[in-house]
């Protein structure tokens, strides 16, 4: 049993590493990629589709509550995304992974403009319902946070010259902005603010009429379905990319020779 | 439909960011995939 424990971090390395191999992972990626895309582009245009067209209009926000079929998505997609990033770090710090390292450098990016369209939306839809595009309120503001975390991430990763450093530094980085995702998620419950409590929580149901809750759930598996082939494209990407430095550096020390 | 120069603004924002990314990933996909052929004609 003790053995057992002692040697589970290591197995789960081993396993952890089978898909470290660039070529067994471009082989899979490459078959995955089209479900991916595919399936988001339909998930989209249903939940937008149905959200936008048949979906009732709110009582009190009218039609500007449509907002939240692109709104909602993207500000779960924002705090899921960096979590994505923290699992990332992790797996790159305890284990070395070399696809955990260019994975977060990839997922950095996309969450930032995925977090930038969160405030932006929020903005359009606040100024009619609110009377301004931005308030200082505890759940704006950790957003912004996290906004500025992923650029963070984002900065630090390409500002070493030896890119190990600079993943590493990243790694810390995004480990730290971890304790942010609470914040973000009870801003609403800890502060008084202006920005609405969840309206869909694990533990109760929804506040949510079920004609504007579906769409919203098609639109936000959509959105997850869209950055994970994004992230999974930029991640072939820039396997290949290493993959050429790689050959570039051998003939250029084959030429020296 | 009331509110709708905000609905569009947003909407319209969200498929550019979209598009952007998208076209980004796909052209530094393709220019990889060719580069890597270049190189190692025996690479997939």
């Amino acid at each position: 049993m003790v053995n057992q424990i002692a040697t589970s971090p290591a197995r789960t390395g081993h396993v952890l590493h089978r898909f470290a191999n660039p070529g067994r992972f471009l082989r899979l990626a490459a078959k995955v990629q089209p479900y991916l895309t595919v399936a988001a582009l339909v998930l989209l245009t249903v939940g937008i589709g149905w959200g936008m067209f048949f979906a009732p209009a709110d009582r009190i926000q009218h039609d500007a509550m449509r907002i939240i079929y692109i709104h909602v998505p993207a500000a779960w997609l924002a705090s899921s995304g960096y979590l994505a990033l923290a699992v990332c770090s992790v797996l790159s710090l305890v284990w070395r992974h070399p696809l955990a390292d260019l994975a977060a450098a990839e997922i950095s990016p996309v969450g930032a403009a995925i977090t930038a369209v969160a405030l932006a939306t929020g903005s359009i839809w606040g100024r009619p319902m609110w009377g301004a595009w931005w308030v200082w309120d505890a759940r704006l503001t950790s957003v912004l946070v996290l906004f500025f975390l992923y650029l963070g991430h984002v900065a630090l990763v390409r500002a070493f010259d030896d890119p190990e450093r600079g993943q590493r530094a990243g790694a810390i980085l995004a480990l730290v902005g971890v304790v942010n995702l609470p914040i973000i998620k009870f801003s609403v419950d800890w502060w008084n603010t202006l920005h609405q409590p969840a309206s869909i929580t694990l533990s109760g149901s929804p506040t949510m009429d079920s004609r504007m809750l579906w769409p919203l759930l098609f639109s936000a598996l959509g959105f997850s379905l869209g950055f994970a082939a994004l992230v999974t494209a930029r991640l072939r990407a820039a396997v290949m990319e290493r993959r050429i430095r790689g050959l570039l550096l051998a003939q250029a020390r084959e030429g020296n020779t | 439909m009331t509110h709708l120069p905000y609905i569009l603004s947003a909407y319209g924002l969200t498929a550019l960011v979209a598009v952007a990314l998208s076209f980004g990933a796909i052209s530094r996909l393709r220019s990889a995939r060719k580069r890597l052929a270049q190189l190692d004609p025996r690479a997939r």
